[in-house]
């Protein structure tokens, strides 16, 4: 009986030393432990400003879909007014919070599996304004017909990540997790 | 006549007494002088104004739906647009930086220019009594 008391002690210790040696500076052990895997995916937003700010027009993409240069590009206070057709401009404090959460978080910063993909598809210098112009995403879309999304009333576009993506909004995009709305599971 | 009765008469007709709903309170955010005054039908001729962009006709309506008590939808993307009415909407209008911002965006998606104050506040008289 004492003896297991013992060794229950000591796992505790252990486990509270590696929590505040080695993974003190931004995450716990147990926060990594339960992170390995969503790490497959892309990393999910918890910047509650950014989710209210950026989801009145559409779901709010994560930061992790696109690298540094794209956002500093998307976020420029003439982009912004003219973004993509539609006036999405921001108060400059705002605007910079946000610029600085999706900077800490973009592709290129990200230990996430599919944003290294992202990256590691992308030429050197390249930054597209939009996530469904990067080769990896492309790629990923090039069998699904047309008249699925663009002549598919409730997708209208491969922008709307989350009409097909069940789990877009956690970041997840694996293909079991796909419905195209009035086409069902996706499966060839 | 006592003081009592004098300071709730008093208390009654002040504007403070009622408690104001926030459509109301951003009304006053837009007038805090008092000097001007709001209407409703000038707020709808304009909520209804048309430019026309590209061969498309832009109004207020055009994301936020013909009934006012009804949810819209973002005319690109498609997402849902709650109802703009304070009738049908009791979580519209709370928030000064919103209303705000909202005014500033799609007054000069819709016409081109931003608003003026007598604007917005006519449009909110329009959209109050809805
Ligand atoms: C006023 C509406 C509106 C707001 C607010 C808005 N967007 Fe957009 N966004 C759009 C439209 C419209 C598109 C283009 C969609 C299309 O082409 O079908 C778009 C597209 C995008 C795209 C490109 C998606 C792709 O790959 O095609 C990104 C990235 C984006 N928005 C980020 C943001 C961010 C970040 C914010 C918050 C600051 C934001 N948006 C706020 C309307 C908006
Ligand atoms: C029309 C529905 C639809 C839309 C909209 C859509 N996708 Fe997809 N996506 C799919 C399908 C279907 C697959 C699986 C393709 C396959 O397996 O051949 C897929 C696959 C993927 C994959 C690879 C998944 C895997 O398991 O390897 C990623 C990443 C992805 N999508 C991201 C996105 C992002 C980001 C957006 C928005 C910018 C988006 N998708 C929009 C339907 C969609
Ligand atoms: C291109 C689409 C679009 C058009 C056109 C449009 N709006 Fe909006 N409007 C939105 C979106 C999106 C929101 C934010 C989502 C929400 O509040 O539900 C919004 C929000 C608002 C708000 C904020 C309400 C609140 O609760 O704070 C006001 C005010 C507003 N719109 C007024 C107008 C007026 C006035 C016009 C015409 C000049 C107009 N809108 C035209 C898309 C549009």
């Amino acid at each position: 009986m004492m003896k297991k008391w013992i060794v229950l002690l000591m796992v505790a210790m252990i486990g509270l030393g590696i929590n505040s040696a080695a993974f003190a500076e931004d995450e716990s052990f147990f926060d990594w432990l339960f992170s390995l895997e969503p790490r497959n995916e892309i990393k999910p937003m918890h910047n509650e400003l950014y989710n209210e700010e950026c989801s009145d027009c559409h779901f709010p993409y994560q930061a992790g879909l696109l690298p540094e240069a794209s956002w500093r590009k998307l976020f420029e206070p003439a982009a912004l007014e003219d973004h993509f057709g539609d006036n999405a401009e921001l108060d400059d404090e705002t605007r910079i919070e946000l610029l600085t959460a999706l900077i800490a978080d973009s592709a290129d910063k990200s230990h996430y599996k599919r944003s290294k993909k992202i990256i590691a598809s992308l030429g050197e210098n390249e930054a597209p304004l939009r996530i469904i112009d990067i080769p990896y995403i492309k790629r990923k879309h090039h069998d699904i017909p047309e008249d699925l999304i663009a002549g598919n009333e409730k997708v209208k576009s491969l922008s709307y990540c989350d009409a097909c993506h069940q789990k877009a909004d956690e970041g997840i995009y694996d293909d079991d997790t796909v419905v195209i709305p009035g086409h069902g599971n996706w499966t060839w | 006549m006592n003081k009592l009765t004098l300071f709730i008469i008093a208390l009654l007709l002040s504007p403070v007494a009622v408690a104001a709903t926030p459509i109301e309170q951003r009304m006053a955010d837009y007038n805090p002088d008092g000097n001007l005054t709001f209407d409703a039908k000038r707020g709808e001729a304009l909520w209804h104004q048309q430019r026309m962009v590209d061969g498309k006709q832009r109004d207020c309506n055009t994301c936020h739906g013909k009934d006012l008590t009804q949810a819209g939808k973002h005319v690109k993307t498609g997402k849902v647009i709650e109802p703009m009415a304070y009738s049908a909407n009791k979580e519209r209008f709370t928030k000064l930086k919103k209303v705000k911002k909202w005014f500033k965006r799609n007054c000069k998606w819709t016409y081109g220019r931003e608003c003026t104050t007598q604007e917005k506040g006519d449009l909110l008289k329009y959209l109050s009594q809805y």
